[in-house]
């Protein structure tokens, strides 16, 4: 490893993306992470890759798609409405199981809404990125050096599962700065390897049989789309067993659990100090992918003796809380400190909602 | 001795059923594609990315690497493919609803870009797969199922001239009109494809080629009376040539 550098948020991504031996970015400028594609304007010619800046949201996930096609470890970011824009690319990644990781640094909606950060598009990003009900690999980070560990983790399970990843960021991880320590850099010789094994790149024939990238069994009648369904399917009920990831944090004699993820959840942690400062026992549950959801950081909690959960997300009306609540049925009491459409979420008020909780 | 004067070229599917309505050019515009391909020695290097429509059908056909691409995203993803894969020919395979269209911008900005790949684009004058609804380059005046009072200047604008229009960009390399409604002229037009391959290979550049073709399916015409139509009314609309050739 290296040593620690102060990087913003967006270029701590694309440099850590780099270095994972990404050699194809394309985005079109939206804020909060135009940092991302101005980086990768300067950084990949140096590494002999390719930047382009497309006509459009929909171009430029498109150019991540056919870069991938070609065996390219391949990435796209936007924010939130660009990335409703990138959907029509997302769901042909999934259908045609490209490996590409995909950013999306979160601010206000819908539509335009603001360019401050939010948690706005957790449902877009856990449920339905796009059309067909397909699924992706949702990891969320909530400090700098967890985005740097989980951009290199993307590319790894992307191409591990051949399959979209989706980094789901917001415009505080996007653009705040941090002392982060980088991963060691691929070489050439690795990125070459890692490229050679993706032996169905559609970049010719070579005298073996035709290779087709295609979203969907188009005319091929020994494969039907339901027998591609249930495969993808396979692999997503797989993942609830395999890629669950989350962070426990003084939990075991905990009488109230907040709980949050991403930038949320750096902000529902610091609330557990002062909360257990005060007499009331408080613990954190944080899922590091938001998908698959971990359910089982729930399920083992004691019922008997817990007071409720507190659910803390920039997004009003509350997404994240959903699920919480579909794990929790009723078993104990939940209650919410939201924010929206860029305001910042306050910590006194997951504090106040806590004590609540506990009578106090 | 028998003598062997034609065979099928490698890159069409050995017993390949044409998913092409009787008639239709498009079928013979891939054959087209596939001889000049052979005869650069290029199938075992190539890749098209299909567009959505009745040039998707092509995927029956051509036995080679492809890329499907969503509707109308053939050139971006084109772009993307051929820089990060440069040593492959790269081709998209588009109709006229998918490329200038829903596709237009990304096909006016790869072209600006001089992205070093092809466009076969086959125009029909109408979107075929979907039962014959009016196309950008519909002619005005034609009945089709979403302008069945007739296409109107005023309404729906004139029809698209994509080699026009991208005759209009500094960056293009090669651009031209070519039809296979008659022997002369399909000559032309496999000499077109060879010339806009070769700037390919040669990196020179993005290049187009335009196949004014029929639809007698949705034109409501027999194979043949497609074929004079084309003569007749299309040509006048759509005039052939190069217009570039840098």
């Amino acid at each position: 490893m290296s040593e620690k550098i102060f990087m913003k948020g967006c270029e701590a991504v694309a440099e850590t993306a780099v270095r994972a031996g990404c050699r194809f970015f394309a985005g079109y400028p939206i804020t909060p992470q135009n940092d991302v594609p101005e980086y990768f304007a300067r950084r990949m010619p140096q590494v002999g890759g390719v930047f382009i800046q497309g006509e459009s949201e929909v171009a430029s996930s498109n150019m991540a798609y056919g870069a991938a096609a070609a065996g390219v470890r391949s990435m796209t970011s936007s924010s939130s409405c660009g990335i409703s824009l990138k959907s029509e690319a997302i769901s042909w990644m999934a259908g045609a199981r490209l490996p590409v990781v995909v950013a999306n640094f979160q601010r206000g909606g819908p539509g335009i809404g603001t360019i401050q950060p939010a948690q706005q598009d957790y449902t877009q990003a856990t449920k339905a990125s796009g059309n067909g009900g397909f699924k992706m690999l949702v990891l969320s980070p909530s400090t700098l050096q967890e985005a740097v560990d989980m951009t290199w983790q993307a590319f790894e399970l992307a191409d591990k599962y051949s399959n979209p990843v989706l980094l789901l960021m917001d415009g505080f991880t996007g653009t705040m700065m941090e002392p982060v320590e980088l991963p060691e850099a691929l070489s050439d010789e690795q990125v070459a390897a890692i490229r050679a094994t993706k032996t169905w790149a559609a970049t010719g024939k070579k005298g073996g049989p035709q290779h087709k990238v295609m979203c969907g069994p188009g005319l091929d009648t020994r494969i039907s789309q339901e027998q591609m369904n249930i495969r993808d399917g396979k692999m997503y009920e797989e993942w609830k067993t395999t890629e669950v990831e989350y962070e426990d944090y003084m939990t075991e004699d905990a009488e109230v659990i907040l709980t949050a993820y991403g930038i949320s959840g750096r902000i529902a942690k610091s609330a557990v100090g002062i909360l257990r400062a005060e007499g009331i026992k408080a613990g954190l549950i944080r899922p590091k992918k938001v998908y698959p959801f971990p359910d089982e950081a729930y399920e083992k909690l004691n019922f008997d003796t817990l007071k409720g959960i507190v659910c803390a997300e920039m997004a009003i009306p509350a997404q994240f809380a959903v699920d919480v609540e579909n794990v929790v049925h009723g078993r104990t009491k939940i209650a919410t400190a939201l924010s929206s459409g860029g305001e910042i979420l306050d910590r006194s008020a997951i504090v106040e909602a806590a004590r609540a909780l506990c009578g106090k | 001795m028998m003598k062997n004067v034609y065979s099928r070229p490698s890159g069409i599917f050995e017993g390949a059923v044409t998913g092409f309505c009787p008639g239709c050019m498009h079928s013979s515009v891939c054959k087209v594609v596939a001889e000049v391909l052979d005869e650069l020695g290029m199938v075992n290097n190539a890749c098209y990315v299909q567009g959505v429509g009745c040039c998707g059908l092509a995927v029956t056909y051509f036995d080679m690497d492809t890329v499907a691409a969503p509707h109308g995203r053939a050139c971006a993803i084109a772009s993307a493919f051929k820089r990060c894969s440069p040593e492959t020919l790269v081709f998209t395979y588009q109709g006229d609803g998918d490329l200038a269209a829903i596709g237009l911008a990304e096909t006016m900005s790869a072209a600006n870009r001089g992205e070093n790949f092809t466009v076969i684009f086959v125009n029909n004058g109408i979107y075929g797969m979907t039962g014959g609804q009016m196309a950008p380059t519909t002619m005005v005046g034609v009945k089709t199922t979403t302008t069945p009072y007739g296409r109107s200047e005023s309404e729906h604008g004139a029809p698209l001239h994509m080699c026009e229009i991208l005759s209009q960009l500094e960056a293009p390399a090669y651009i031209a009109r070519v039809t296979l409604a008659d022997v002369p002229n399909a000559k032309k037009a496999k000499a077109a494809v060879k010339k806009a391959f070769q700037y390919q290979l040669d990196g020179k550049g993005f290049s187009f080629v335009e196949f004014v073709s029929n639809c007698p399916t949705n034109w409501g015409m027999s194979p043949l009376e497609s074929l004079d139509h084309v003569h007749n009314v299309i040509l006048k609309e759509f005039p052939l040539g190069e217009f570039r050739a840098k």
